[in-house]
C-alpha cells in the first residue's frame, strides 16, 4: 500500500466537482510548523490538521473531554457526533474502504472505547486503515479501578495493527504521526491512541513534523524479481491456471494492473467477498465469487485448477472448504504484501511477499517479454470448460408465487443505481445476495464485513462511505436483523445532511441462522424470528421508525412496486431514505458449500449438485 | 514436538511483554519457557522463548512476531551452535547425618550452596536445561523443599552479534 494520505481514489470529475471541498492530504510528515506552546488537546487537533484529517466520527465523553474543545474551533477538521461509538468505529471504516484514506473515530474511555472494540477488530479482519482516538483516565489513576477505566489498550492488543497509550502531552504529535503511518501502510489495519487525560489538559510544545522512529515496523513492498520469474514461469507451464482474487488488490489500488494482467495473460479469473469488484463482472474471464457461498464456476473452476495465483486473497475457511480437499492438483503461487499470509493455511510454491500493485506490474513485464519471445501459453481448452460452467450454472433464483424474492429486490437496486453507486451490507443471507446480484465494476463500490462477519455494518459504515465521497448515491442494504443492531445512527444522517439509503431487506428473521436451521437442525427454527413482518407484526414498524427519525420511509411488498420505489428513493437527497423490502422468509443463498465440507460437494439449490459431478 | 529457542529483540517500551506473550497464547502456541532482560543498548530488551512447536507452526508464530511494530528481530539459535544456560535455586532438607553427602553432590554439578540453615541447604546451579534436571533428579531424594528455575537464556557461538547487526539495520 502506498501511504494513504498522499493520494485519494480518483472519482470522475463530475463526481469531484460536486464534492464538498476538502483539505488537501499532505503525506506524513507535513510541511514543518512554527513550535509553539499549547495544550496536549490542542496538540492533538493540530496534529490531526496537520496530517490532513478533514473528518472524525466520535462521542465526546469525561475522559476525551479536553480535546472536544479545540476540536470546536478547527476549520479543517469536521467531527460527525454519532449515537453510538460502534456507529463511529464503522463510519471510520467506511470512509476508507470507500477512499482509501485513513478513517479516524474518537471516543471517551472506558464504555466509549470499549463501544470500539467491535469495529476495531472488524477493520483487524478486513485490513482497514483506520486510527481511533480514545481518552483514558489521568495517568495517576491508571491501575486504580477509577470512574470508566478500562485497559483498552490491552483490551485492543490482539485486534490492532499497533496501539499507544500516551501519558505524556510531548509525545501526541509523534504517536499520531506514527498511527496514520502504520495504519495507512504496509497491510492497512487499525491503530488505537489512547491518550490520559492529564495528557491532553497538560501544557506542551506542538513542532511539526515529529520525528518518526519505528525500527521494528518496515513493510516489504517490492517483489522479489526471482520470485516474479518463478512465478511467470509457472503460469507458462500451467494448463489450468486461475486467478483467486482477494481484497488485497482492492486495498493495494492494483484493479487497472489486474485488469491489463487478466487480459494479457487470458487466465480465468474469481474474486472473493472482499474483491468483488476488482475485475468487473462483465468481464469474459470472470466465474463469480469464490467460496461457501461462490458461483459453480468459481469454486469449481478452483477445485479443478492446475495452478492458482492468489494475490491478496489469504486461503480463509469461507473459500477453501475443508482445507484438505482444496484443489488438490494446483499449484499455488501467493503473494501478499503480509508475509505471515503466505503458507499459513495452504503451503505456496512460489511465495512472493509485496505489495499487489508491484507484483502484478511486474509479472505482466516479465509475462509480456515471455510472450514476445516464446509465444503467448494456450489456454483453450480450460476458457472453454470454464465458460461453459459459467453458463450452465449461472448464479439464480427462483420467485415464489405472491410474494417479494429478495434476490429480485438487491438485482433491481443494483440494476437502476449502476457501478458508480456505492453498495454497503451487513451480515448474512442479504450480504450474500449483494454480492452475488449487484453487478459491481469498481473497486471499492462494495464495502462489507467480511472477516469478522459484524452484523449492524451496513449503516454506519454507509454513513461513512457518504461522507467520504457525498457526491455518490450510497445503498446500505441491510437485513432487519442487522437494521436493528445500528439503525440510531440514522439520526447521525438525518443531522449532518447525509442521505445515505437504506434497503432493509425484512423477512422477518435473522435469515441466515435460519437458513441453517432449515439445512442441519431439521426445521427447528430456535430464536430467530425476528417477528418484523410477518404474521402482520411489525415490532418495530421500519417505515415508523423512519418517519421518526425523520427519514423519508415507505414500504414495498409486491415486486411490480420495486423499480417505483428505487427509482423514488434515488431521486431523494435532501434526506435518507428507508424502504421497507418485505421479503419471502424462505428464500435461501445458493450456491453452498456446507462449512467444513470439500468444494467438491458444492450444492446449487437443496439437494442438487452439479452435472459434472455426478458424472465423475 | 521439538522444542525450538527464540531470541527475540525488542524495543524496551512498557507493555512489550504483554503484548508479545499474548501473541503466543492468542496464536495457540504454548511457551515452555520465557527469559527476558536488557542488553548493552539501553533501548533494547531481549527476551530468550522456548516454544515445543512443529517446523511450519514455528515459521507462523516467526512471521506473526515480526509484524509487532516494537519487534526489532528474532533469531532461532540451534543448540549446537549456540550457549544456553538455565539457574536452578534449590532448597533441599539436610541436617547433620547428610550435609556433608549433599555438599559433594552438589559440587560434582559445579553447584555452590548459597544458604545453610540447620535443616535445609539451598543450592544454585547454573547449566543446560539436561544439567539442571540431572542435578534434580539426584537431590530428588534427600527432598525437595521448594524449587525455583529460571527461563533459559542463549547466546550464539563466535564472534557475531545480534543486536549489532538488528541495530544496524533498524
Amino acid at each position: 500500500m502506498t501511504d494513504s494520505q498522499t493520494s485519494t481514489k480518483a472519482s470522475p470529475a463530475d463526481l469531484a466537482a460536486q464534492s464538498r471541498p476538502r483539505p488537501s492530504a499532505p503525506a506524513v510528515p507535513a510541511a514543518p510548523v512554527v513550535p509553539e506552546r499549547c495544550t496536549g488537546a490542542q496538540s492533538l487537533v493540530k496534529s490531526l490538521e496537520a496530517i490532513g484529517v478533514d473528518t472524525v466520527f466520535g462521542l465526546p465523553g469525561g475522559a476525551i473531554l479536553p480535546a472536544y474543545d479545540p476540536l470546536m474551533d478547527s476549520t479543517k477538521v469536521r467531527h460527525i457526533l454519532v449515537r453510538h461509538e460502534q456507529g463511529a468505529g464503522h463510519a471510520a471504516e467506511g470512509y476508507a474502504v470507500a477512499t482509501g484514506r485513513v478513517g479516524v473515530c474518537m471516543a471517551t474511555s472506558g464504555p466509549g472505547a470499549t463501544n470500539l472494540v467491535t469495529p476495531i477488530a472488524d477493520a483487524y479482519m478486513d485490513s482497514v486503515p483506520i486510527v481511533a482516538i480514545t481518552g483514558q483516565v489521568p495517568s495517576g489513576s491508571i491501575g486504580t479501578d477509577a470512574f470508566q477505566e478500562a485497559d483498552i489498550r490491552g483490551i485492543t492488543m490482539p485486534i490492532t495493527k499497533h496501539n499507544y497509550l500516551v501519558t505524556n502531552p510531548d509525545d501526541i504529535p509523534r504517536a499520531i504521526a506514527e498511527a496514520f503511518h502504520i495504519a495507512g501502510t504496509g497491510r492497512p489495519g487499525p491503530v488505537l491512541v489512547d491518550i490520559s487525560k492529564d495528557a491532553l489538559v497538560g501544557q506542551t510544545t506542538f513542532a511539526w513534523p515529529p520525528t518518526v522512529d519505528l525500527p521494528g515496523y518496515r513493510p516489504v513492498a517490492r517483489p522479489h524479481s526471482k520470485q516474479i520469474r518463478e512465478a511467470a514461469r509457472l503460469i507458462a507451464a500451467a494448463r489450468r491456471p486461475i486467478f483467486y482474487i482477494g481484497g488485497g488488490v482492492i486495498r493495494a489500488r492494483a484493479a487497472d494492473a489486474l485488469r491489463k494482467l487478466v487480459d494479457l495473460t487470458q487466465i480465468p479469473v474469481v474474486t472473493t467477498l472482499m474483491a468483488r469488484g476488482a475485475v468487473p463482472d462483465g468481464h469474459p474471464l470472470h466465474l463469480g465469487m469464490p467460496g461457501m457461498h461462490g458461483s459453480v464456476a468459481a469454486v469449481t473452476g478452483l477445485q479443478k485448477s492446475d495452478l492458482i495465483i492468489a494475490l491478496g486473497a489469504r486461503f480463509d475457511d469461507r473459500v477453501t472448504g475443508q482445507l484438505s480437499s482444496f484443489a488438490p492438483h494446483a499449484k499455488v503461487i501467493h503473494a501478499d504484501i503480509d508475509p505471515a499470509e503466505i503458507s499459513k493455511n495452504r503451503v505456496a510454491d512460489v511465495p512472493i511477499v509485496g505489495d499487489c500493485k508491484d507484483v502484478i506490474t511486474d509479472l505482466i513485464e516479465v509475462i509480456a517479454a515471455d510472450q514476445a519471445a516464446n509465444g503467448a501459453a494456450e489456454y483453450e481448452a480450460w476458457q472453454a470448460t470454464v465458460a461453459e460452467w459459467k453458463q450452465t450454472y449461472p448464479v439464480g433464483y427462483t420467485t415464489q408465487p405472491d410474494s417479494l424474492s429478495p434476490q429480485y429486490v438487491i438485482e433491481r437496486i443494483g440494476a437502476l443505481s449502476g457501478p458508480e453507486a456505492t453498495y454497503v451490507a451487513g451480515v448474512g443471507q442479504h450480504q450474500m445476495w449483494a454480492a452475488q446480484f449487484v453487478e459491481y465494476a469498481r473497486p471499492n463500490s462494495w464495502i462489507n464485513s467480511g472477516g469478522l462477519g459484524t452484523m449492524g455494518f451496513a449503516v454506519p459504515a454507509a454513513m461513512g462511505a457518504k461522507v467520504a465521497e457525498p457526491a455518490r448515491t450510497v445503498w446500505a442494504i441491510d437485513g432487519d436483523g442487522c437494521f436493528q443492531m445500528t439503525n440510531q445512527e440514522l439520526a447521525t444522517c438525518v443531522i449532518n445532511d447525509i442521505p445515505i439509503k437504506v434497503a432493509i431487506i425484512n423477512n422477518s428473521s435473522l435469515g441466515m441462522v435460519r437458513q441453517w436451521q432449515t439445512l442441519f437442525y431439521n426445521e427447528r427454527y430456535s430464536n430467530t424470528d425476528l417477528h418484523t413482518s410477518h404474521n402482520q407484526e411489525r415490532i418495530p414498524d421500519f417505515v415508523k421508525l423512519a418517519d421518526a427519525y425523520g427519514c423519508a420511509g415507505w414500504r414495498v411488498d409486491r415486486a411490480e412496486d420495486v423499480d417505483a420505489a428505487i427509482t423514488q428513493a434515488l431521486g431523494i437527497n435532501d434526506r435518507p431514505v428507508v424502504i421497507d423490502f418485505v421479503v419471502h422468509r424462505d428464500a435461501m443463498v445458493w450456491p453452498m458449500v456446507p462449512a467444513g465440507v470439500s468444494n467438491d460437494k458444492i450444492q446449487i439449490a437443496r439437494g442438487g449438485a452439479p452435472l459434472w459431478e455426478r458424472e465423475d | 514436538m521439538p522444542k525450538h529457542t527464540l531470541s527475540v529483540l525488542v524495543e524496551n517500551k512498557p507493555g512489550v511483554l504483554a503484548r508479545i506473550a499474548a501473541l503466543f497464547s492468542r496464536r495457540g502456541f504454548n511457551i515452555d519457557s520465557l527469559a527476558v532482560g536488557p542488553t548493552e543498548h539501553s533501548d533494547v530488551s531481549r527476551m530468550t522463548v522456548v516454544v515445543d512447536v512443529d517446523e511450519l507452526p514455528l515459521e507462523q508464530v516467526t512471521k506473526q512476531l515480526n509484524k509487532l511494530v516494537e519487534v526489532l528481530k528474532i533469531v532461532e539459535l540451534e543448540p549446537p551452535s549456540s550457549v544456553q544456560r538455565q539457574i536452578v535455586l534449590v532448597k533441599v532438607r539436610a541436617d547433620a547425618s547428610n550435609r556433608s553427602h549433599i555438599v559433594e553432590t552438589a559440587e560434582l554439578f559445579r553447584a555452590t550452596v548459597v544458604d545453610v540453615a540447620s535443616d535445609s541447604l539451598t543450592i544454585e546451579a547454573t547449566g543446560k536445561v539436561e544439567k539442571i534436571q540431572a542435578l534434580l533428579g539426584v537431590l530428588e531424594p534427600f527432598g525437595i523443599r521448594e524449587l525455583v528455575q529460571s527461563g533459559v537464556v542463549a547466546v550464539g557461538r563466535g564472534p557475531r552479534s545480534i543486536t549489532d547487526r538488528a541495530l544496524r539495520s533498524a
